[in-house]
């Protein structure tokens, strides 16, 4: 396999806060001691790849999945599409995206939910999708609603898709949530707010975009993803000190 | 003024939360029926070269408790220490595997081969071991670690030997408990925190 260079190091001021108080379980659950740092190995540097034989044909419409086509779920049907990039602004192609979400009361399909707003029984609230050539996804959905959790008095999540992508090297891992613009429970949430940079956190809000809606059918959000990126320099592979 | 600097910066982590199984292990959270199987649920198919081993163990956050919410993925070299994708790669070694704590208990257990040495860039040989990643309700990041083994000559690691307080490097060994068995205990925070990396 080719020496693709080391990944650049992360931006750990572009990550939320391990410690957050206001974000009550990660008081208990948040390492104390620095993370020990040195560049990437190939144990890093690889990952698992995925190709379509895994991808079954309903997994990126979450509006029919669940029922194969038979019926559809209740909600606010949306195109949810954007580009995976690293920060060079190369494309990722062929990686692996998953998504999961509440319906659209904001119930999750899950043993632990017991919240009172009922299940949706077109709706089980996954896909998963692979990149193209340019980097770019596409899903069906319903927007989700916004629920309530245990954390202060009345604390609410606002509207989210949870979204794991892969990139071609473990050390790429990434899970994160996308929000949705305009929705005012952002500012008040804790989970959005461990995030300390407003311009880091506003990377999480997607945009509705009118241009790829399809009228009479569905509105349309963009939701852009930046993995870390690789060095590679003409110097990169000579000893050091030459 | 200087010329902007054409880079764009990593997507910010937000938690994966207590339901991240519906989305990445859809059979645990009781959602079937989407996918025909969930993903990367052994990192082994057939029989592969080495010895095949089980590690168990738990993850506990500050308090002694152990997390019954969270999800583990693992990615590791064959037995002669090549990754899936490599042309002398064994192919019955996928190296990937997610797996979730019990959530009753909070047991995790992984059954995979044992990994061999792995050639560091400059040449220098990695301890064999198994590269995991922790997240979780409560966990902003996703959280990265290893786990090497204690029947294994662990002194020259690249990693290992970078550990300042030498006490802690315990807290990323494997001690073997029986044939081919291993426990693996994960600490978030405390007296015995667990080192996690930033590679």
């Amino acid at each position: 396999m080719a020496d693709l260079g080391p990944l650049v190091p992360r931006n750990r001021a572009a990550h939320p806060v391990a410690y957050d108080p206001d974000y009550k379980t990660s008081v208990a659950r948040s390492p104390k001691w620095a993370l020990l740092s040195m560049e990437s190995t190939p144990s890093e540097e690889t990952g698992p790849r995925f190709g379509h034989q895994v991808l079954g044909e309903w997994d990126n419409n979450l509006i029919m999945n669940y029922t194969r086509g038979k019926a559809a779920a209740m909600g606010e049907r949306i195109l949810l599409h954007g580009r995976v990039l690293d920060e060079f602004g190369r494309p990722v192609p062929h990686t692996l995206i998953e998504l999961w979400q509440a319906n659209a009361g904001g119930r999750y399909r899950h043993i632990k939910d017991s919240y009172l707003a009922p299940l949706d029984p077109n709706f089980g609230g996954c896909g998963r999708t692979i990149t193209n050539e340019n980097g770019d996804y596409e899903f069906l959905t319903i927007r989700p609603g916004a629920y309530p959790w245990q954390n202060r008095g009345n604390d609410w999540r606002p509207m989210h898709i949870h979204i794991s992508v892969f990139g071609h090297s473990f050390g790429q891992r990434l899970i994160t949530q996308m929000y949705f613009e305009g929705d005012p429970l952002i500012d008040k949430c804790p989970i959005a707010a461990t995030i300390k940079s407003r311009s880091q956190l506003d990377r999480l809000v997607a945009p509705l975009d009118m241009s790829k809606s399809r009228p009479l059918d569905y509105l349309a959000y963009k939701f852009d993803i930046v993995l870390r990126g690789r060095r590679q320099t003409m110097f990169e592979n000579k000893l050091e000190g030459m | 003024m200087v010329q902007p600097l054409d880079r764009l910066v990593e997507t910010p982590s937000q938690t994966a939360g207590p339901y991240v199984h519906i989305g990445c292990i859809p059979s645990f959270a009781g959602v079937k029926g989407i996918y025909a199987e969930d993903l990367g649920t052994s990192p082994i198919n057939g029989t592969p070269k080495g010895e095949v081993i089980t590690i168990t163990g738990s993850v506990f956050d500050g308090t002694g408790w152990a997390l019954r919410d969270a999800m583990f993925e693992s990615w590791q070299a064959d037995a002669a220490g090549k990754f899936a994708g490599h042309a002398d790669a064994d192919p019955a070694v996928t190296g990937f595997c997610r797996f979730a704590a019990d959530k009753d208990r909070g047991t995790f257990t992984l059954t995979t081969v044992k990994p061999g040495a792995v050639a560091h860039r400059n040449g220098a040989m990695q301890a064999p071991h198994i590269s995991l990643w922790i997240v979780a309700r409560g966990l902003n990041n996703g959280l990265q670690t290893r786990i090497y083994f204690n029947d294994e000559d662990n002194t020259d690691d690249p990693l290992l030997s970078r550990i300042e307080q030498t006490p802690r490097v315990q807290t990323l060994i494997a001690r073997k408990t029986g044939e081919r068995q291993y426990r693996f205990d994960i600490r978030l925070q405390g007296d015995d925190e667990t080192v996690f990396l930033d590679i």
